[in-house]
């Protein structure tokens, strides 16, 4: 009887939100009195596992194989469907990564289970585990209980402050699985980054960053006016970007830069998790959006619920008369 | 080649959420609806394969009634014919029991490709695509920037991965593709497209029709609002008091700016 968090790895890095799903399952662990379990994927990554021995877990499990050295789809889901079978773990556990996103649904579909995807809590209610996932962006929360076991789980980046070293060590187990080269359909090739960023957002004190709260190309000087009476950089959130209005490389969130400047000004941007990720190292953050429930305001530190198209330019000039 | 686009009618980004009474869901009839943003990608990514390769393009949708008004939507911008899979539930239900009938009702068109959006913006599951892939047997890629067919027999398509990289993975037909959103512009339904569409072909079938149990996977407890996680100071008044408070409050107590 466990919980099995599967971890991430990449070329024997590991992916950092796998702690942060270790610390779930442990919190599942030990509120229903489960052990708790660790496997890791890949080629070659005996090595790597013994990483995480440390860590409060009972045990260890590297799931060793060739054609697991490049994550598919298919490896991945038939190398876990003979873990879980044999392990049999009443929960299992993954970081919400775009790998996991990949991968998990096709998994829990083998098991006929839900997979209750992107948690950011998990309570315990008449002895049944609750999870919580957030619906509408952000805006509202739901707490959800999944049917039979395996129940399968992930959590969002952030929700769990990530597991450290603990007493004691732990084994490290070897899990041979059975995969031959026709079972994977897919064949992906090397990853790669687009051209060079120009522009490091990483390193900016204070950004200006935008949202569709814009409506229109032609609106940006009302921002671009307030990035420079601040000397700041400006960013944008997604929609911006994908139509063109801003380049990529200004882009904030998971699929862009992850910034944590001194003092972050959200214009117009309602704050779905894949921006939120990208800015929530930000010490200041400032909000402006007409939208009271928009989910940018559970991460802001002040906020303006108005027409950002009448209080931009009031705290442009508000700003221009500290500076005279 | 023979294209299914899976959609779903989700409330307009703009909606005010009202829980029900029950505080399990929320009050639908105050809602208004629209397609779900990243389906229309998908839909989109679809119709230009189509024009340019030649073949059909099928759009299926699970919803109530109202879900007809975005099946229109679909057809009036260039689809072919749809399906409708009629469910009088409410919206809460899970990516998975939704799977299992759009997988029974897609499996008799036998297409090469399809493709859906990355994600719903009501429940964010982004399931349904993967899911329906394993349900059909078929191979699949998420989070896809472009759509290439090599062939009749595979595609190359380029996947985003995290932190601005990418990989292209090429795949088996009959595949199944989650589209990402902002790939290519959106086009609008024509006077013409709406007036073609009132002659296309809408089939419905209901999941009695389709043989199948419709028990859902998961249970929803409550609906509820978020706890704020952080101390946040609203500032109240016009622009200008606005503008002035937090510059008082950056200058003086963040001390930022």
């Amino acid at each position: 009887m466990s919980t099995l968090v599967v971890l991430e790895q990449r070329g024997g890095k590991w992916n950092p939100m796998s702690f942060e799903a270790l610390a779930a399952g442990k919190n599942i662990a030990d509120s229903t009195g489960l052990e708790l379990q660790a496997a890791v994927l890949g080629s070659n990554i005996t090595a790597l596992a013994g990483d995480v021995t440390g860590f409060g877990v009972h045990k260890v499990i590297a799931v060793d194989h060739p054609l697991l050295a490049q994550y598919t789809a298919d490896g991945y889901t038939a190398a876990l469907e003979q873990l879980i079978r044999a392990q049999q773990p009443k929960v299992v556990v993954f970081p919400h990564t775009y790998q996991v996103r990949d991968y998990a649904p096709k998994l829990s579909t083998r098991f006929e289970r839900a997979f209750v995807s992107d948690v950011v809590g998990v309570k315990s209610e008449d002895g049944q585990a609750v999870f919580v996932r957030q619906l509408f962006q952000g805006k509202l929360n739901a707490d959800l209980r999944a049917s039979g076991e395996p129940q399968f789980l992930s959590v969002q980046a952030g929700a769990f402050r990530a597991a450290e070293r603990a007493s004691g060590e732990a084994e490290v187990e070897s899990f041979s699985v059975r995969l031959e080269a026709t079972q994977i359909r897919s064949k992906p090739e090397e990853p790669f980054r687009e051209a060079q960023r120009s522009v490091d957002l990483a390193a900016a004190d204070m950004i200006v960053s935008v949202g569709r709260g814009i409506k229109e190309k032609d609106n940006l000087p009302i921002v671009e006016e307030l990035a420079t009476v601040l000397g700041a950089e400006l960013a944008a959130s997604r929609p911006i970007c994908d139509n063109g209005w801003l380049p990529m490389e200004r882009q904030v969130g998971s699929s862009g830069q992850t910034v944590s400047p001194k003092v972050y000004f959200a214009v117009g941007i309602s704050g779905a998790i894949q921006h939120l990720v990208g800015m929530k190292g930000s010490k200041t953050v400032v909000a402006i959006n007409k939208d009271e429930t928009a989910p940018i305001f559970e991460t802001a530190d002040y906020g303006a619920v108005g027409d950002l198209f009448e209080i931009v330019p009031a705290l442009v000039e508000e700003i221009k008369k500290t500076k005279a | 080649m023979k294209i299914i686009v899976s959609v779903k009618q989700v409330p307009a980004r703009d909606s005010a959420l009202h829980i029900d009474s029950a505080g399990k869901w929320l009050d639908e009839s105050e809602l208004s609806y629209e397609m779900n943003e990243p389906d229309a990608y998908a839909l989109e990514e679809a119709l230009q394969l189509r024009d340019k390769l030649g073949g059909e393009v099928v759009v299926i949708c699970a919803g109530p009634q109202r879900a007809a008004q975005t099946i229109r939507e679909a057809l009036a911008k260039g689809a072919d014919r749809a399906i409708h899979v009629t469910l009088e539930e409410p919206g809460s239900r899970d990516a998975l029991s939704t799977a299992r009938l759009l997988a029974k009702a897609v499996q008799p068109e036998s297409p090469e490709l399809i493709l859906t959006g990355l994600q719903s913006d009501d429940l964010g599951y982004g399931q349904t695509g993967v899911i329906l892939a394993e349900l059909l047997g078929y191979s699949h890629a998420t989070i896809v920037m472009e759509v290439e067919p090599q062939g009749s027999n595979t595609v190359r398509v380029k996947r985003e991965l995290e932190d601005g990289w990418f990989q292209n993975v090429v795949l088996p037909l009959p595949a199944v593709l989650t589209i990402q959103s902002g790939i290519k512009k959106l086009r609008y339904a024509t006077l013409m497209g709406i007036k073609k569409a009132k002659t296309k072909e809408i089939k419905t079938v209901s999941p009695v029709g389709l043989d199948m149990q419709t028990a859902a996977a998961t249970t929803t407890e409550r609906v509820y609002l978020p706890q704020r996680a952080k101390q946040t100071q609203i500032l109240t008044g016009n622009a200008k008091e606005i503008a002035h408070q937090l510059v008082e409050k950056l200058r003086f107590e963040a001390r930022v700016i």
